[in-house]
């Protein structure tokens, strides 16, 4: 058990030791971060003592601890382009991705599983089918086609839902809420469909094949032929272990869902923080940057990590694997 | 002859299998006629859109030609720069297809190279590179584009972005996807490894890189081949959606997803077609290489055919 934990737990530190050295070396050998700090036309003793006072002058590897150290503080430095602090920023981005993030979850789970289950129970009706079709069809649309479709229909030609932004939003001193006012979820609808789009059609295949092969099950049968009501089989005895993969992939979309924001979050201008990594790669504001990627990492790696974890309770091969071993 | 040459191809497997199938026949017709168009765009597309004579201010915004104000010369419609839309689409089909292949390409043989390499050899190094691409292939491969053309942009420097960033755009796609080859690659070669006559070669004193990629890779493409051409689709899209988000190639190459960027700030004033008809034949070249691609899957691997 431990020696699993362990491993994994190393893995993970591992990954997230090679991101944060790798937006390191852009820090220090992208440009020249004495000049960006003090500019162009500065004295060459006033760039000698900033490039001193900022520890450029020690070895890497103590230069590479000093930033590791910041890192955890939750120090990312200054945009170059805003400048402002970069956690500030992104303090104030991220109520608006993982609001979006969190309702197009839900989305997808929830209307992917219902839709799911019905194409999964009906298998050859003519409602399924549809339904099959247009999730194929959000397969293979780029994102930032369904994006402008939606904006098109809705915003250009019936003009009831807003193309653009987050609405009104409510400050709630650290966090700011667009749940609280109907312009804030109205401004919602249109981004959270684009984002779930995609992974709801997982979901429904995932669930559609997983009911089909329940519903071939020996247990099934026998509850048939005791008489058992059909929709009592169907959605008590064969849904209940067809969600169960659906719980662990849950995990695994939430870290898709936050990199696809970055594609929403431009198409609708919302102002979250793909938005921002998106501007700061356009303007190569450094900082931004590296500090987007050292977070999006710690959420993958952290992903990962539960995943695996649960995987070991869940699947006991890994357990005798790692018993034998 | 030319029959003769067709009743060849007609009577292997494959051949038999795609000239039955409806999809692949109408999908590879539609990716041919783009294939052609974008090589030859030159001698397709009515004006060069690059060409500033060709192209006048005083033509912008020109609706298709079979709606109200539009201009038979224009069959479908001009940009906000005047330019012919149908070529400005052939041309920007040109880059999106260049991008694409080049990168699946690069993808194809650093995930070949890897993948074979540590099937053959094993032990630590295959570990490693398992590792990798099991790390990476938990991160979404458009993320990972996103995030490798945002670091190469600002190793380069500024002035020379518009003349490398096609080349970063290739590195950073292929980037992302290369662990399906190294994956596939690996778990063929490990079948192929303990075959005859590759114990034979060894016999007869071949040495190691000959047997890997003259002997086993010849034996392993067809699995290749098909993540390939699926490949091939992503990479367009990734393409397209990095272009889209202005930060894929410059606009003065414009390709499709640049065409769809620039038109979609045009969608609130009406003039809908500079975004439709890109976004459009995106999506039919996309939808075209998977169904090819998927055509192909059935195809070349006789072991589904037989559920």
């Amino acid at each position: 058990m431990f020696s699993y934990f362990f491993k994994r737990l190393f893995q993970a530190i591992l990954v997230m030791i090679v991101v944060a050295f790798v937006s390191f070396s852009l820090f220090n050998f992208v440009g020249d971060p004495v000049i960006s700090l003090t500019g162009e036309d500065s004295s060459v003793e006033r760039q000698a003592e900033v490039r001193e006072a900022i520890g450029l002058n020690d070895p890497v590897y103590v230069q590479f601890s000093r930033f590791l150290g910041n890192v955890i503080q939750g120090d990312f430095g200054i945009s170059y382009q805003l400048k402002r602090e970069v956690s500030d920023l992104i303090a104030e981005r991220m109520p608006a991705t993982l609001e979006l993030v969190f309702v197009s979850a839900l989305l997808a789970i929830i209307v992917g599983v219902i839709l799911g289950v019905y194409t999964g129970i009906h298998r050859d009706s003519f409602v399924s089918n549809i339904i099959l079709v247009v999730s194929l069809a959000g397969v293979s649309l780029p994102t930032f086609i369904i994006g402008i479709m939606l904006i098109y229909l809705f915003s250009v030609i019936l003009g009831v839902l807003p193309s653009f932004g987050r609405g009104e939003v409510i400050d709630l001193g650290l966090w700011s809420t667009g749940f609280l006012t109907a312009s804030g979820l109205k401004a919602l609808i249109l981004p959270s469909i684009t984002l779930s789009l995609f992974q709801m059609t997982y979901v429904i295949r995932l669930v559609r094949a997983e009911m089909m092969e329940i519903l071939q099950t020996d247990y099934i049968k026998f509850a048939k032929a005791r008489g058992i009501k059909k929709n009592t089989v169907n959605y008590k005895h064969a849904l209940k272990n067809g969600l169960i993969p659906v719980i662990t992939i849950t995990g695994i979309n939430i870290g898709t869902l936050i990199a696809f924001s970055i594609i929403t979050e431009t198409v609708f201008q919302w102002p979250g923080m793909g938005l921002l990594f998106i501007n700061a790669v356009y303007f190569v504001d450094i900082p931004i940057m590296s500090a987007y990627m050292i977070m999006v990492a710690f959420i993958f790696v952290m992903i990962n990590f539960i995943v695996d974890i649960t995987y070991y309770f869940i699947d006991p091969r890994i357990r005798i694997k790692d018993e034998m071993s | 002859m030319l029959t003769k040459t067709f009743n060849k191809i007609y009577d292997t497997d494959v051949g038999y299998s795609f000239f039955n199938s409806k999809i692949a026949i109408i999908s590879s017709a539609i990716l041919f006629v783009i294939f052609l168009c974008s090589v030859f765009a030159g001698l397709v597309a009515p004006y060069n859109p690059f060409d500033p004579a060709t192209v006048s201010l005083m033509d912008a915004f020109t609706p298709p030609s079979w709606s109200e104000g539009g201009n038979p010369a224009f069959f479908l419609g001009t940009d906000q720069q005047g330019r012919d839309m149908f070529s400005t689409m052939i041309y920007g089909s040109r880059i999106s297809l260049i991008v694409g292949f080049a990168s699946i390409i690069f993808a194809m043989i650093l995930g070949v190279f890897l993948g074979v390499t540590a099937g053959y050899i094993g032990g630590r190094y295959e570990i490693i590179v398992m590792r990798l691409t099991d790390v990476q292939l938990t991160i979404p491969s458009i993320l990972m584009a996103l995030l490798v053309n945002g670091i190469a942009k600002s190793v380069i420097s500024q002035s020379m972005h518009s003349e490398m960033a096609i080349y970063v755009l290739i590195f950073a796609i292929g980037i992302s996807e290369w662990p399906q080859f190294a994956r596939v690659s690996r778990a063929s070669t490990l079948v192929e490894k303990n075959k005859e006559y590759v114990s034979a070669s060894r016999i007869i004193g071949l040495s190691n890189i000959l047997i890997m990629f003259k002997h086993i890779l010849p034996n392993i493409l067809r699995p290749l081949l098909v993540i390939a051409t699926i490949g091939l689709a992503l990479a367009i899209i990734t393409e397209s959606t990095l272009s889209f988000l202005g930060v894929g190639v410059p606009p003065t190459t414009p390709s499709l997803g640049t065409l769809i960027r620039f038109g979609n700030s045009f969608l609130f004033s009406g003039e809908w077609w500079i975004t439709f008809f890109p976004a459009i034949f995106l999506i039919i070249l996309a939808l075209s290489i998977n169904l090819l691609g998927d055509w192909m899957r059935d195809a070349l691997n006789p072991k589904l055919k037989i559920r």
